[in-house]
């Protein structure tokens, strides 16, 4: 192996009108050829960024301010800006996340492959495709020279980042920068990409720049890691050193608040280090006065016993796309009698691949979409089904969503006192506005948020504390079942940690019953008591969690705790 | 997509039945027919006799079905005003109305797009400024102001150009050109630049908007990754990606320009259909404006049916649905 990228003391910096924000500094690493070199941090620790500056293409106004960027020899700072654009595609390549956007819908592979080939090589047309037909078939699609003629949204979502592989080698790349390649697939498809992409490194000796903040990814591939905080450097060694004897505290707590798939902890360890980014208050802590009220008020509410929710047989059609004017289209079963059971204060875990399903039962289950058949039952009471069960039945605040993205999940232009204070008004919970203020803060606090920060709005929080006040909206409505549609994949590992926390927390003082919705099956292992498999719309396994985890019982189970990478090996 | 082409052609059945509708009620409820047709001197039994000879006395909805009957066999009645069929004078009327709109159109598709493409590239350059605040005076005077000041200009001051009529045209069987002359061109700039104008400035800022949100695009990134040339970036991945919401824009206008180029035709003593419209309107020639409003809304039917067909043609996702 030898050098093939160089970093030294890089530094990059964006200028602005506060001022200059230095987005990376004395940032040095190493590429060989043939090696795989993982990057791991936060959202926002620079990772991205030096991937950027490696292939000239910050965006405006950052730029890199301090170091040496060398490839094989070559000083990148040095180039004219029409010779790193010859430099591009030629010699260092770039795969994104997610390969619905990163083609071209207009054209067909064909057009977007033979044009990058021939931006780079002087080959005639018919050259240009032959060596594309073979690329495609090298990275894995088959009958590649009939395919080459479709447009990208004819694939699926392995298939299309199979193509922009294909895309990133067709030129003979030495270096390919790989930001968050597997981050948009299922587990199946991401352990496939993934053994494509060492299978590159092996045997066309390109070295990899693999960016990801997912650490079983890095386990599973990456030769050497690096990683980063807030645009520095913390520690670097091979994958297995740093993985399993991380000398950095901070990559310490990082592993810490990975979710283990073989084995469950009671809870994460609180990562000391982000603490002061965004402050736990955990309810094992004293609670202060205030969120022992809120405390107290949904104590109030959810004294009863706990609920159970049951869905029976449920089969859910979707209208098909029309092949004929004169023919009924197909209808797309989406579900197809699948029954689940929340026990009673119990965390029911829901996972399965995208398209299983998963989500249109929890639009099932809040009365969003009618089924064609099934039932719903809440404490063996039925319960109407779609629009049929009206907007003021008491469901529709027993059960209670939050959602995936807090992005979008909170009204921008509302204040957060009021989008808490809304349950409270809407089901005539606490009719005195006073009183509604006051329990809004008292919530607040319960979630781990500052009662001071009532009135600002969604946008001045981080994307953990959004998600913190959609379950504080949730619980506003003093609901008997909590149901979480991938409430953390949007979100960094240490502050998933804290959620997942604040979860269990609620969960455990409340009595709640929750149904988890995720893809993760790590994560999932980590709340659930039981646990369904869902995979076309229908159920594959279901039973107790830690039964499943240690023993799954189905093929399709064991194929995907198989794949899921693991950040620790057993 | 057959189904859909399909389901568009029963709505346009229908919009285009309301619009008859709409056009029969002017005929029949504004004001009365038989009075309009009719002086002073006949007598009460002539105007009943005659009342009953153009049926109507009948029902309502029989009425209609002649009605629209008659206006699906290109029987269009006769002009209260002129006399004449309404079908010739409308015939009559067109092209100059559709080539007005025509190189209108052309005009600003073809200083529109580029220059459009320029400020979203360049978007602080000098020129990209200068541009955006010129055409933004462009859309702030309204159409005949403009007309009158390059009247001014380039008629009265320098006296290049005409500054009223088609000049000299030729006859390509029924339809009238001004085309083909040097002196029907030289009528045919002012008016089709006053009536260019705001459809310019509209999609330059469009092709802008559109274009500045692809360039952002991870597709735009990953091609800038691989070493395309930047041409080909700007105008095969870019350009061609913001096409669709510019088509549908620029077809309504379209539409708009040709059935409401009335301002202009107006300004520069165009013989088209606006200033039929507008001649009718004085006289109260109903049956005139009713053909006019059937024709306007088969115009826009149609337009919007080709621009819904162009999706198709440009974006692939809608051509081909099967996986392969």
């Amino acid at each position: 192996m030898s050098t093939l990228l160089h970093i030294e003391n890089l530094g990059v910096t964006f200028p602005s009108r506060h001022g200059e924000f230095q987005a990376l500094s004395a940032v040095d690493l190493q590429v060989q050829r043939g090696q795989i070199h993982g990057l791991v941090g936060q959202s926002g620790a620079g990772k991205s960024t030096i991937g950027a500056a490696v292939i000239g293409l910050l965006s405006a106004p950052g730029y890199v301010s301090s170091g040496q960027l060398i490839l094989d020899g070559l000083d990148l700072r040095s180039l004219s800006p029409v010779q790193a654009h010859e430099l591009r595609g030629d010699r260092i390549s770039m795969i994104f996340q997610d390969p619905q956007t990163s083609l071209n819908p207009l054209m067909t592979v064909e057009q977007q492959l033979i044009e990058t080939i021939q931006s780079h090589r002087d080959l005639d047309d018919d050259a240009a495709r032959v060596r594309a037909v073979e690329l495609l078939t090298e990275t894995g699609i088959e009958n590649a020279s009939v395919r080459i003629k479709a447009y990208p949204h004819q694939f699926s979502g392995g298939m299309r980042q199979r193509v922009v592989i294909a895309l990133a080698i067709c030129t003979d790349p030495e270096l390919i920068i790989a930001d968050e390649p597997t981050t948009a697939l299922d587990v199946a498809v991401q352990s496939q990409v993934l053994d494509l992409i060492k299978d590159l490194a092996r045997r066309r000796d390109i070295g990899f720049l693999l960016i990801t903040h997912d650490i079983g990814v890095i386990a599973q591939v990456a030769d050497v890691v690096t990683v980063l905080r807030d645009g520095k450097l913390i520690e670097h060694g091979p994958t297995e050193q740093v993985l399993q004897n991380p000398s950095e505290s901070y990559t310490q707590s990082l592993m810490a608040a990975v979710p283990r798939l073989d084995k469950k902890l009671a809870r994460f360890l609180n990562p000391e280090e982000t603490s002061e980014l965004d402050p736990d208050i955990s309810l094992q802590r004293a609670p202060t006065d205030r969120g022992e009220m809120a405390e107290e008020w949904l104590m109030a509410g959810v004294a009863r016993e706990a609920s159970s929710l049951r869905a029976d047989n449920i089969t859910v059609k979707f209208a098909g796309q029309r092949q004929s004017l004169w023919r009924r289209p197909e209808p797309f079963v989406a579900l197809k009698n699948v029954s689940v059971e929340a026990r009673a204060a119990k965390v029911l875990g829901i996972v399965g691949e995208s398209g299983s399903g998963k989500s249109t039962l929890a639009k099932v289950i809040t009365g969003l979409i009618k089924p064609h058949g099934g039932t719903l039952s809440l404490d063996g009471q039925q319960l109407p089904t779609g629009k049929t069960r009206s907007r003021n039945h008491p469901s529709r605040r027993w059960v209670q969503m939050v959602f995936q993205d807090p992005y979008s999940s909170l009204n921008a232009r509302h204040r957060i006192g009021d989008i808490l204070a809304e349950p409270l008004q809407h089901f005539s919970l606490e009719t005195d506005a006073t009183k509604r203020r006051q329990l809004v803060q008292a919530t607040l606090e319960l979630v781990g948020l500052d009662a001071g920060q009532i009135d600002r709005y969604p946008h001045q929080f981080s994307g953990g504390q959004r998600q913190r006040i959609a379950i504080a909206r949730a619980l506003l409505a003093r609901p008997k079942v909590l149901l979480c549609d991938e409430p953390t994949s949007a979100l960094d590992v240490s502050i998933q940690a804290q959620v997942l926390n604040l979860l269990k927390d609620l969960q455990a003082q409340f009595g709640l019953t929750i149904i988890f919705i995720s893809h993760n099956l790590a994560v999932v292992r980590q709340m659930a008591d039981d646990i369904v498999v869902l995979r076309n719309g229908q159920v594959v396994e279901s039973g107790d969690s830690e039964l499943f985890f240690s023993q799954p019982s189905a093929e399709y189970s064991k194929e995907l705790l198989a794949l899921t990478p693991s950040a620790f090996s057993s | 997509m057959t189904y859909f082409i399909a389901k568009r052609l029963l709505q346009s059945v229908f919009v285009m039945l309301a619009v008859a509708f709409i056009a029969f009620s002017l005929f029949r409820f504004v004001g009365d027919p038989v009075s309009q047709m009719t002086g002073v001197e006949t007598s009460l039994a002539d105007q009943a006799r005659l009342r009953a000879e153009l049926g109507l006395d009948d029902p309502l909805l029989q009425q209609f079905y002649r009605f629209s009957n008659n206006l699906l066999q290109g029987e269009f009645g006769y002009s209260y005003r002129t006399r004449q069929p309404v079908g010739q004078m409308i015939v009559e009327r067109i092209p100059a109305t559709i080539e007005l709109g025509v190189v209108a159109l052309v005009i600003s598709l073809l200083v529109g797009i580029p220059a459009g493409v320029y400020t979203a590239l360049k978007p602080n350059s000098f020129f990209s400024q200068g541009l955006l605040l010129t055409t933004l005076v462009g859309v702030s005077v309204p159409t005949f102001v403009i007309g009158i000041m390059l009247i001014f200009l380039f008629g009265v001051q320098l006296g290049w150009l005409p500054t009223f009529g088609r000049g000299g045209t030729l006859n390509l069987g029924a339809w009238e050109t001004s085309l083909l002359t040097v002196d029907g061109w030289k009528s045919l700039v002012l008016p089709a630049l006053t009536l260019g104008v705001y459809q310019l400035t509209l999609t330059m800022r469009l092709v802008r908007a559109e274009m500045m949100e692809v360039m952002q695009s991870d597709y735009i990134r990953f091609a800038t990754a691989r070493g395309i040339s930047y041409r080909r970036l700007h105008y095969r991945h870019g350009l061609s990606n913001t096409l669709v919401p510019v088509i549908t824009i620029i077809g309504l206008q379209f539409g708009g320009v040709v059935a409401f180029s009335i301002v202009t035709e107006s300004v520069f003593q165009w013989p088209g259909l606006g200033l039929l419209f507008l001649e009718s309107i004085r006289f109260v020639d109903i049956p005139v404006m009713g053909v006019y409003l059937v024709l306007i809304a088969l115009f826009f039917v149609v337009i919007n049916l080709i621009v819904d067909l162009l999706y198709a043609v440009i974006d692939p996702r809608l051509r081909v649905q099967k996986a392969v």
